[in-house]
């Protein structure tokens, strides 16, 4: 009996100081929704990485596989639609659809670890292109709505 | 059974029966089940796991082990897990034999092309523990022919370091993990390994959502055993295993794993067959602050 009431104890006192550590890491000010600082990663991409081409541009199988995959591991923290979430940023802004291809792949496949976002380089790279392409289809805010204002 | 395995059982429940009722998310889990790779767990998302280990055993009763795991994704560079551990030996018994705690961070912001990960555990388990999730020291199949009602009277309090070396290369995991495992009661360091390397079926994904799709399934090989103790290290005197293992992973964020492990030596056991199951919750984290009382 006490080795159950010490494991449940654990289980309590685990879930306890995680939640209370996730919680103090995330109420430090930062702004997901528009601030500059949230996409300052995708700057530090190396050119190298920034250089490379999508093997899948602009194909639409890719794109769907990349809806799949998004909503398999992506938008539980950006949102269903992309738009972003308390969690982490919108990929729908301006600085990610003004990014290069390359430069989305390195951020897919490094993570930004200090700031939440887990590395996803478990992913074969064909799919991590897959996801670049369903990202990059998504478009900016500013775009859809000329598209909606368009005749 | 006895009855303090049994007053366990009504919380345990409660754990498990969250996977039905939470919202699952899809992962990507590997197929390993004692070797580690450097992919921690998404940050506030809770994998809950059970996994079983049937075993044969030389001059005595089979044994099937088992153990239900908590993996909560605290950072996006700190896991913690909870294991509560159990067995039943045929003709025996079935006992709760402990449980423990295990850390893994990981110290480096971005990948490499080796990408080390820093593990820490405490276990506190009786002398009848047989899940065999690592094999350490001295470590042999014999151990297990004590009986339970006279294992179990022993107590181990252990504190067990691991360095964890992790690399995917062109869709391949190859992941090496090398322990040194210490009783807190005046026993020496232990040490131990395992190795593995596995790879998904396919590389693309799909345009439709698919549960046959080769790229949800991920096949793979470890290897692990004991490298003897501060005293006597190396292979003598240890037992080793081989064993193929292969995942799969559901839309419905369910992942199965199946592992057959063949013993290498005479002191390992012959044969182990081992099977898991797992779910992983997204958005655990949100859940528990918010009861708590705190704003989503």
């Amino acid at each position: 009996m006490k080795e159950c009431i010490g494991a449940l104890a654990a289980t309590a006192a685990l879930l306890i100081a995680s939640v209370a550590f996730a919680r103090q890491e995330k109420s430090v000010p930062y702004k997901y929704q528009g601030g500059a600082p949230v996409y300052a990663d995708l700057a530090k991409a190396p050119e190298k990485a920034r250089a490379k081409r999508n093997p899948f541009e602009k194909d639409p199988e890719a794109i769907a596989a990349g809806r799949n995959l998004f909503e398999q591991h992506c938008s539980e923290c950006h949102g269903n639609a992309g738009d972003g979430s308390r969690k982490a940023p919108s990929l729908r802004a301006e600085e990610v659809q003004s990014a290069a291809p390359g430069a989305i792949f390195w951020i897919v496949t490094n993570g930004v670890v200090r700031r939440g976002m887990p590395v996803w380089s478990k992913l074969p790279e064909p799919q991590r292109w897959q996801l670049v392409s369903f990202i990059k289809s998504l478009g900016s805010p500013s775009a859809n709505s000329r598209d909606k204002k368009s005749p | 059974m006895p009855s303090s395995s049994v007053r366990c059982l009504p919380g345990i429940f409660f754990l498990v029966s969250l996977t039905f009722v939470a919202p699952a998310l899809r992962g990507q889990e590997s197929p390993y089940v004692v070797t580690y790779d450097h992919y921690l767990e998404e940050p506030g998302n809770l994998e809950i796991e059970y996994f079983s280990t049937f075993g044969t055993q030389r001059g005595g009763n089979d044994f099937h082990a088992f153990w239900a795991e908590f993996e909560y994704g605290a950072t996006a560079w700190w896991t913690t897990e909870l294991y509560l551990e159990g067995q039943t030996t045929f003709n025996e018994s079935t006992i709760f034999t402990g449980y423990r705690w295990e850390n893994r961070i990981r110290p480096l912001k971005s990948e490499h092309f080796i990408n080390p990960i820093l593990y820490f555990e405490y276990e506190r388990k009786n002398g009848a523990d047989k899940i065999l999730k690592e094999v350490e020291g001295h470590d042999v199949q014999a151990d297990f022919l004590i009986p339970n009602a006279e294992a179990r009277k022993g107590h181990i309090h252990e504190l067990e370091l691991k360095l964890i070396l992790s690399s995917t290369v062109k869709g391949w995991n190859f992941s090496e993990n090398v322990l040194a495992a210490k009783d807190l009661s005046n026993r020496p360091w232990e040490f131990g390994y395992a190795l593995g390397a596995s790879r998904p079926l396919a590389m693309k994904a799909s345009a439709t959502r698919c549960s046959f799709c080769p790229q949800n399934f991920v096949a793979g090989v470890e290897m692990y055993g004991g490298l003897g103790d501060r005293y006597s290290f190396g292979l003598k005197d240890t037992s080793h295993y081989l064993a193929p293992a292969i995942a799969w992973n559901l839309p419905s964020g369910w992942t199965l794993r199946v592992s057959p492990g063949f013993g290498l030596n005479d002191n390992s056991h012959r044969f182990l067959l081992r099977w898991g199951i797992s779910r992983e919750i997204s958005g655990f984290g949100e859940m528990v602050t918010r009861m708590f009382g705190g704003r989503r």
